[in-house]
């Protein structure tokens, strides 16, 4: 049987796309010719903004290879425009002059863009935005150019202007409308809800009408996407989920649950917008094709596989379908844009290399920036602080300025102060010196605090060191309230007082306090001592909680409360108060020995699992005695209170005073 | 420039950490010195044109300052701000000569 013979014209992504699917239903049907007028495989368009910002090759771009066309016996003319087709004669022309019959023919040309109907637009300099041809225009005029002007300020043109801008160009946008990209942020009638959060670069805006989804834009945080799209389909009436739609599927009780959300997708949900590939098409390929990574997923079912926008969706498609098997790209991210390195690879390297200082960590290990940014460097000097206790000196312009001022910044620039108080006692004297503080400063705010002290909120910055001499004179010291750090332990009345108290719980509280405050953490710490099971103290949704039963002490970790709330694992039970110490040593230094910057002990232990966890600490008692004492070690370097330093020492005198004053 | 310009001396290069910055007290409101890892010297309003933090307060990274507040990043150079929403905090023009700073106010 002789093949019917197909031609595309366009040797784009949809023409290809249609290749590929006339290719799964009929392989060999048809003997294919492709004519595509740019000398070029088929690439992904789409990805042509990251190829003139330089974050991507034309190589990375292209999506089938000449491996794909010869595997199909398409001959592929590439740089050879059509010019004519005559349909009676069922015959094509190309500019090059080759004439071929056709018994199919399928034109997917797509379009030119419009460009100013204006006199000079035929100037050399002056290009559209829509092919690698362009892109090496506007890359070859940034070479000798300065100044570069982008008409249209839609998506396309602020990614061209971005673009141009990374190539050293100074860039003007001129747009016909008021607002930028107004067709993807500002549509027109109906009703719209919109949700902002400028500084994570999310915005999200859903159009109704009659109470019915009738388009969404989501910028940033694209993970609800296929659901809007899903109500918009079905015409669903959205009046029972109006008060919480802006924030997605997952609001409510289903957060707490990741998979929650990939979970309630229907099979017939589109996850992949650009190539319209189903829930259900994606699920199949990872049970019955065995697909694995999102590689796989692309080469089955070409999901994720153009815009990239569901890539996070997939991702969880793939963790929720395979469970502990599947290895998510994201969990290991690299530390920031600086660096393909993974946290793990930074602490690991930092203790192989021998590397000491933040700039010599940048060096060997090849980061993308001279300096790093706001997100490596304060995890960079916690790690050296960590790998090299009393032998690394704090950078202090890497910390976050809380660190940096030991006083949490609030929204008007002041600042909040709260002074420790050691298991949630105090003395009558106390109380009292921090009223007189709270009325000499004229200090807005004072707030008893969910850690069992008190707050004074409001304080300015011109005013911390005073207000600082003020308490240490009447004993009290930083609480750390600013800090990734100890917090608070939080104890109940306990035996001392309490009917029902198996144990004196404040005085287990305060020691344990005592042991750890100052020490510097991942990520900040929070304890709790109960006196008896039934935990007034909350100790179940602490980083490391004690509740004491008749027989000794029972001993919690990985627990918090906030966005997420996670209750503790039960480590194990002890006897003494000395081995309570000691657990509690452990567990910190291991957190702050192999933890991720940021990462609180609940994801850490749900990382690493509570086996380790246990392994470590609890199984083998010389695999507890020496975090314990490294820890101990390393306070000796951490307990000096910060606020006397600063107070009564001039220590970082030029945080506190301003340089000059003028007029 | 259409005003003439005085040039008010703050201080010295070695009152600012490097990759830091310190506050210039104006009747109108702060200004922020910065200095950057390479002892370059910028002054901006002391004002995010996110949400109006204290970009003193910022880390400084580079030619870059990341606001303490909500991690806006802004150009020392420039003052705009990146992202989608984008702003701009005003720039002052300073000298530096022997060490010494001086800041450019319109008279």
């Amino acid at each position: 049987m002789t093949k019917q013979r197909l031609i595309l014209v366009g040797n784009g992504m949809a023409g290809i796309r249609t290749l590929e699917k006339v290719l799964a239903r009929v392989p060999d049907h048809y003997g294919i010719t492709v004519f595509g007028a740019e000398p070029h495989l088929n690439y992904n368009r789409i990805m042509l903004s990251p190829v003139l910002a330089g974050e991507k090759t034309f190589d990375q771009i292209i999506l089938n290879g000449h491996d794909w066309y010869e595997k199909h016996g398409i001959a592929l003319h590439a740089g050879d425009k059509v010019v004519g087709v005559d349909r009676a004669a069922r015959t094509v022309t190309s500019a090059s002059g080759l004439t071929l019959g056709y018994d199919k023919l399928l034109l997917a040309t797509g379009s030119s863009p419009v460009v100013l109907p204006v006199p000079g637009r035929d100037l050399p300099g002056v290009v559209g935005f829509r092919d690698l041809s362009d892109v090496e225009a506007m890359v070859a005029a940034a070479r000798t150019g300065t100044h570069a002007v982008v008409i249209g300020g839609g998506l396309l043109g602020l990614e061209a202007a971005n673009g141009l801008a990374l190539h050293g160009m100074d860039v003007t946008v001129l747009h016909l409308m008021p607002t930028l990209m107004e067709r993807q942020l500002d549509e027109a009638g109906g009703e719209d809800i919109v949700f902002r959060d400028a500084a994570r670069g999310v915005h999200k805006r859903v159009i109704l009408r009659d109470n019915r989804v009738a388009g969404a834009v989501l910028y940033g945080d694209t993970r609800d996407g296929p659901w809007y799209f899903q109500l918009l389909r079905d015409g669903e009436d959205i009046s029972a989920l109006r008060d919480t739609l802006i924030f997605g599927q997952g609001v409510g009780a289903v957060a707490s649950d990741p998979f929650a959300a990939v979970a309630a997708l229907a099979d017939t949900a589109e996850v992949c917008g650009c190539n319209g590939v189903r829930k259900g098409a994606i699920v199949a390929a990872i049970r019955e094709k065995g697909c694995c990574s999102i590689d796989d997923v692309r080469t089955h079912t070409k999901a994720s596989a153009s815009c990239g926008g569901c890539t996070g969706l997939v991702e969880k498609l793939l963790a929720h379908a395979l469970g502990d098997s599947y290895k998510t790209e994201s969990g290991a991210k690299p530390v920031c844009k600086c660096t393909t390195l993974t946290h793990g690879d930074v602490r690991r390297l930092i203790k192989v290399e021998l590397l000491k200082s933040i700039a010599a960590i940048m060096q060997r290990l090849e980061w993308s920036t001279a300096e790093g940014c706001a997100s490596c460097r304060p995890a960079l000097n916690y790690y050296l602080l960590a790998a090299w206790p009393g032998e690394y000196k704090d950078d202090q312009q890497s910390r976050f300025v809380n660190e940096r001022l030991h006083a949490n910044i609030q929204k008007d620039g002041t600042f909040s102060v709260v002074p420790r108080m050691w298991g949630g006692l105090t003395t009558p004297a106390e109380p009292r010196a921090i009223a007189d503080v709270a009325e000499k400063f004229a200090i807005p705010t004072v707030k008893v605090t969910g850690g069992q002290r008190i707050d004074l909120l409001g304080v300015k910055k011109e005013d911390l060191r005073a207000v600082w001499t003020d308490l240490n004179a009447a004993g009290m010291v930083s609480g750390h309230a600013y800090g990734k750090s100890l917090r608070t332990v939080k104890t109940c009345v306990g035996s001392e007082w309490c009917r029902f108290g198996t144990q004196a719980s404040m005085a287990m509280g305060v020691k344990l306090e005592k042991m750890c405050w100052g020490s510097w953490t991942p990520h900040k710490v929070k304890l709790a001592v109960s006196g008896c099971p039934r935990n007034c103290a909350e100790a179940t949704i602490k980083d490391f909680g004690v509740i004491a039963v008749d027989s000794g002490w029972e001993l919690h970790v990985g627990g918090n409360g906030g966005l997420v709330v996670r209750a503790c694992h039960l480590l194990c039970k002890v006897e003494t108060e000395a081995e309570v110490m000691e657990y509690c040593g452990a567990f910190l230094q291991l957190y702050r020995e192999e933890a991720h910057y940021l990462e609180r002990t609940a994801p850490w232990v749900e990382r690493v699992t509570m086996d380790y966890v246990r392994a470590r600490i609890v199984l083998d008692p010389e695999h507890r005695e020496l975090p314990h004492h490294r820890f101990l070690l390393s306070q000796k370097y951490e307990q000096i209170d910060p606020w006397a330093e600063r107070a009564a020492h001039g220590v970082d005198a030029h945080e506190f005073a301003p340089l000059a004053r003028i007029g | 420039m259409n005003a003439a310009m005085n040039w008010i001396e703050i201080g010295s290069v070695s009152d600012i950490p490097r990759r830091g910055a310190r506050v210039v007290k104006v009747a109108d409101g702060d200004i922020a010195v910065f200095r950057t890892g390479n002892d370059e010297i910028y002054a901006l309003r002391d004002r995010c044109p996110h949400a109006g933090g204290p970009l003193s307060a910022g880390i400084v990274h580079d030619r870059r300052v990341t606001c303490p507040l909500h991690g806006q990043i802004s150009d020392l150079g420039s003052g705009q701000a990146q992202g989608p929403e984008g702003g701009c905090a005003r720039t002052l023009p300073v000298r530096v000569a022997n060490g010494t700073i001086r800041l450019g106010v319109e008279t």
